[in-house]
Order: structure tokens, then sequence, then C-alpha cells
């Protein structure tokens, strides 16, 4: 007896044994651990030494960054010159040019209220009414015709602030209507059912552009004469609709992970079918299904650039257009990547939050 | 300890009916689970029932409540018949608390907001209030020190107790036990059991599925067995495990017994 006492009393003391391995170690036991590995080693290497120095010198030592297009040409590095020089048209458009103040000014207040609403502190009742101030706003600082402010037709709105707009609705409209369309599919009602599980399938069964384009030809068959939808709403309401479907299905994954036991633990409570759901089930199923919401989030937002087939000029189609400048021709590379910034920084907050926000709820 | 006397001075008169069962029946598709069903329970009463598994004793006491709905006969809960109505079956759950095998707690809401839950959104009661009742009823069932933990941090005995806590919050007439310890570990059961007994103390009206003869014994007014979908026995506890009547009650005695 006394002896196990005193081996118990012994194991408090013990630790889980530290293995340390030096550098050399490491590269041995992780990069040339047989002859198969140390053959992709050495393979990797050379790959490296060929692309990355040659690029580095490319975008950073023969580079031009405030330049002239002809000094460019003369050059052999990157020409990221073509970004400042063509900067407002990449990013505002056709917006006219002595107005780009209010676009940038309605870009910053969005993206403010998106970053005020990343603290979970804010999400009370008046944040809604923020966001329909905020949005008001917004639509008249770009629309104008109040207030002294000229009127800038939709017509001419395109590059950053449309990409934003596009995909910020998209996504704020498509939640909860996949939520509605998640509860629908799994309603008892069969009307209700059939109607969800028609919508769904149909919309997921046919790409993106192809609801773009019936959104920009079909509908407007339907309308009488003389009654006209504004184009850019109309695209708007097909990424609504499509990713709404998207979010539908994962959403019904989630709900179909909450045991029965916490329905019936709401139900014997006395919660009524809004209540239970509100309160006990959904906080549960959308918490879970956060990873797989954001995948499609995001490529909601990639998806925006499809809308250039519609001829709305989203930030994708204006630096093409700007590339279009035989000036600046052949420097397709820099703005490009530029762009691709712009979509990776987006979607990297995105994702980033995601994470974050799994963190905070995990219980 | 609860003495024959108070054990015995139910008044059984008809207003004092809080649930009456009148030739039930349910199928699961094909399957007979629940056949010809009577059973009257009076205020205060307390019952338990016993029988193997698969038995009906669950489906049972769960049409009480409406968790599973019956096809044939008449369920009347505190004056109100059991129908499709779903104003009805929301008023009935009001008042008919019950406690899972599997507690299902809310893990995402603190102990204090699953107890403070179902009075604030189904009873209306301001939130100050809900809590102040939530407090009251943890500190009855001895736990009210985890009240801003989430149930994932407690062990299976405190979260049983808390799942009795979170019905009484919404001070129900009946309170229904769906095999309350039969997934506790064995250390945890005696914990549950005692706050079942001290609720029996109180003179609350309870139903009670359990295989825990200790606890039948002590607290119950009736015990029933159930074998096939159907009630084959029903006498007072003494009677009940001394004298059995019926061959498969004292073959499911004998085996669960030992």
């Amino acid at each position: 007896m006394d002896k196990l006492k005193n081996n118990i009393i012994q194991s408090d003391g013990l630790k889980a044994p530290v293995i340390r391995i030096g550098a050399l170690q490491w590269i041995r036991s992780n990069l040339f651990n047989g002859v198969f590995n140390s053959i992709l080693t050495i393979v990797t290497l050379l790959l490296l030494y060929k692309v990355v120095p040659p690029f580095i010198k490319w975008a950073f030592i023969d580079s031009f960054w405030f330049s002239t297009a002809k000094e460019c040409s003369a050059g052999d590095g990157a020409c990221w010159s073509i970004i400042p020089a063509n900067i407002r048209f990449i990013i505002f458009g056709f917006y006219p040019h002595e107005l780009h103040w209010r676009p940038l000014l309605a870009m910053i207040m969005m993206v403010g209220l998106i970053l005020y609403c990343k603290n979970r502190d804010h999400w009370k009742k008046s944040l809604i009414y923020i966001w329909i101030a905020g949005l008001i706003i917004m639509g008249l600082l770009m629309k104008g015709g109040l207030f002294g402010l000229t009127s800038v037709d939709s017509d001419q709105w395109g590059g950053l602030p449309l990409t934003l707009m596009l995909s910020v609705f998209g996504m704020v409209a498509a939640y909860p209507l996949g939520i509605v369309l998640a509860l629908g599919r799994r309603s008892k009602m069969p009307a209700v059912k059939t109607v969800c599980i028609i919508y769904i399938e149909l919309i997921r069964g046919v790409p993106l552009i192809s609801l773009l384009f019936m959104s920009a030809i079909l509908f407007p068959l339907f309308f009488p004469q003389g009654v006209t939808i504004n184009k850019i709403i109309r695209a708007q309401a097909a990424i609504i609709m499509f990713t709404a479907a998207y979010i539908a299905e994962v959403v019904r994954g989630g709900l179909q992970a909450i045991t029965r036991g916490q329905y019936e633990a709401a139900e014997s409570l006395g919660l009524n079918y809004a209540q239970k759901m509100r309160l006990v089930i959904l906080p549960q199923a959308l918490k879970i299904v956060i990873p797989p919401t954001v995948g499609i989030l995001i490529s909601a937002f990639k998806d925006t650039s499809l809308v250039v087939i519609i001829a709305l000029y989203e930030i994708l189609k204006t630096t093409r257009t700007a590339l279009a400048d035989p000036a600046w021709m052949g420097f397709s590379p820099e703005a490009y990547i530029f762009v691709a910034l712009i979509y990776f920084v987006c979607c990297y907050t995105m994702s980033n939050y995601s994470r974050r926000l799994e963190k905070e709820l995990h219980s | 300890m609860i003495s024959e006397a108070t054990k015995n001075s139910i008044e059984r008169s008809s207003e004092d009916k809080i649930i009456e069962i009148i030739d039930m029946n349910k199928w699961f598709g094909d399957f007979h689970v629940l056949v010809d069903i009577n059973l009257t329970v009076y205020k205060g009463e307390r019952i338990v029932i016993c029988g193997p598994s698969g038995s009906g004793k669950s489906t049972l006491i769960r049409c009480i409540n409406r968790l599973e709905e019956h096809q044939k006969g008449k369920i009347i809960v505190d004056g109100i018949e059991l129908t499709g109505n779903l104003k009805n079956i929301e008023k009935i759950r009001e008042e008919v608390g019950m406690v899972f095998q599997h507690f299902n707690l809310f893990p995402h809401l603190t102990i204090l907001e699953n107890l403070s839950l179902g009075p604030i959104w189904v009873r209306k009661v301001p939130k100050k209030e809900a809590e102040e009742t939530a407090m009251y009823y943890l500190e009855k069932v001895h736990i009210a020190e985890q009240a801003n933990k989430y149930p994932g941090q407690l062990s299976g005995g405190q979260q049983q107790r808390v799942a009795i806590a979170r019905s009484l919050c919404m001070k129900p007439k009946v309170m229904l036990f769906d095999e309350p310890t039969s997934a506790l570990d064995p250390e945890m059961v005696k914990e549950v059991l005692d706050v079942m007994i001290n609720l029996a103390k109180e003179g609350m009206t309870m139903i009670v599925v359990s295989h825990e003869m200790g606890f039948a014994k002590s607290v119950a007014h009736r015990v029933l067995f159930m074998d096939f979908g159907q009630i084959v026995e029903e006498n007072t506890p003494h009677e009940f495990f001394d004298n059995p009547q019926h061959d498969r009650t004292k073959l499911f005695l004998s085996q669960i017994l030992h």
C-alpha cells in the first residue's frame, strides 16, 4: 500500500520527456530520409533557385514604380507604374472623375461598418439601424441627386465600389435567405418543402453565368414595355439567389448535426417553433457550419467578377479596360497581380475572421 | 424515506386528476408499441414505470407531452385533450416538465441561461426574476456555484441535476423522468436520486421510468410493469416487489434483482 502511494507521488513529479533535435538532425529526418525524398528535395531547391531570384529581380530590383509607359518599355523589370497611372480608372471605372471622393467615402463607410461588426459586443439590435442608415448614406453618395450632389447614373458605377457592393449585399442577403430555405427544406409542410427543394436544386443545377444572362436578357421580357429594372439590381438578385441556394445546403447539414434531444428538450420547455430554432437549434447549427459557410462567401465574393458578361464594369473589367490603352500594352501581369492582391486581402481577411469567430464561439 | 401514511394520503377525487389516458394506442409503422393503455394520475401522485427495454415505457411518457403522437384513444393533461392543436400542445408542455436520459442541456448556453430560457420566452417572466428563480433552483440541487459554466464543463450527475432544475424553473404541475439515471456513472446515481426524493417530499406529481428499485420502494405510490406495449401489472411498491402477481413481472424482477 505504501509502495503504491509512493508511486503515485513519484509519478506526479514526472513530466513528458522533451525531445530536442538540432537543425541538421531536423533536415536529415525531414528532407533527406530516403532516396526518393532526397531527390525531391534537390529538385525542389533547383526549381526555387531558378524561379525566385529572377522574380525578385523583375519585381523589385529592375522595376519601375512611377515612370511613363515609354521608360517602362525600355527597361526589363516590372512596370508597376501602370497602377499609379491608371489607379483611379481601375478603382472607380467610368464614375465622373471629379466626383471620385463620393464612391471613395462610400467604400470607407462600408469597410468601417464591416470592421465595426467584427466585434461581437456590437451585435445588438441597434446595429440593424446603423446599417440601414449607412446604406442610405452610401446609396446617396453613389447616386447623388439630393442635397446638391450631382446625380450619377448607375451605368457609370464600376470598379471596386461595384465589386464590394455586389459581394457585401450578396452575402448579407443570401445568408438569411439560405437559412430560411434550409428550414423550409426540413419543414413538415409538404408544399413549403417542395418549393424549397425545387428552388435549391434548380439554382444549384445551373452555373452563375447562365443566371446572370437570364437576369439580363430573360427577365426584361416578362416586364411590360417601358418598365426596366436597373441592371445592377438584376445582377445583384442573381448573385443573392445563387449564393442562397448553396448556403441553404450547408445550413441544412448543420441542422442535421444537431441531435434530436436538443429539439425535444426545447419542445418540452414549451418553446414554439420560431423560439426553438432561434434560441436553441440555429445558434448551434450555424456555429458548426462556419467553415463551409465562409468558403461559400469567399467564392461568392470572387464570383462577382462574372458580372462582366452582362457588361458591368467591376474591378477586373476596369483593369482589363485600362490595359486596352495602347500605351500600356504588354504590362498586363503587373496589373493582374495588383487586382489579385486586392482579392486576396479581402478573402484572407474573411477566412481569418471566421477562424477567430470559431474560436470565440467555442465553448 | 417517505412514510406509508403520507404516501397514501393522495385524495382521489375526479377534480384531482392531472393526467388521464383512455384506451390509448400507438404504432411505429406496423409495430404496435402501445396497446390499449389506460392510466389515471392524480395530483401529488408518484408513479414508477418499469419493464424490459422496448416495452414502450419511454414512449408512453413521451406521449404525455406529445414528443410522440398517439394514434387512437385520448390523453387529457390538466384538463386539455392532446390533439394536433399546436397551441394546446405548447400549453401542456409548459405545465409538464421532462427530464431525459441524456440530459439534453443546451451546450451553447451557460447553466444560468439554460434555466432561465424557458421562463423568459415561454412564461414571459422578466429576465432578472427568471435568473433569481434559476438561482433558487440551482441552490436546491446543490449546484449554484456552477451557474456561469457551460454544460460541457460539468459531470454527468451535475448535468442531470441542472436538467431537473431547468424543468422546475417552469414551475410545472407534473414532472416526467425518462430513465434519468441510466446514462450516469454509478457513483453519480445517488446525487440525482436524492434530488428526486426531495422533490417527491415536496409533493410534486412525478412519473418516473426507472429501474431504480430502491427509489421506487421509497417514493412511489404505484409501480407499473410494462411489457409488449401493455401495462401488465400495477400495484403499490410493497405488493409489487414482495408479491408480484404476474409471471412476467416475477421473471423481470428476478432478472434485475439477481
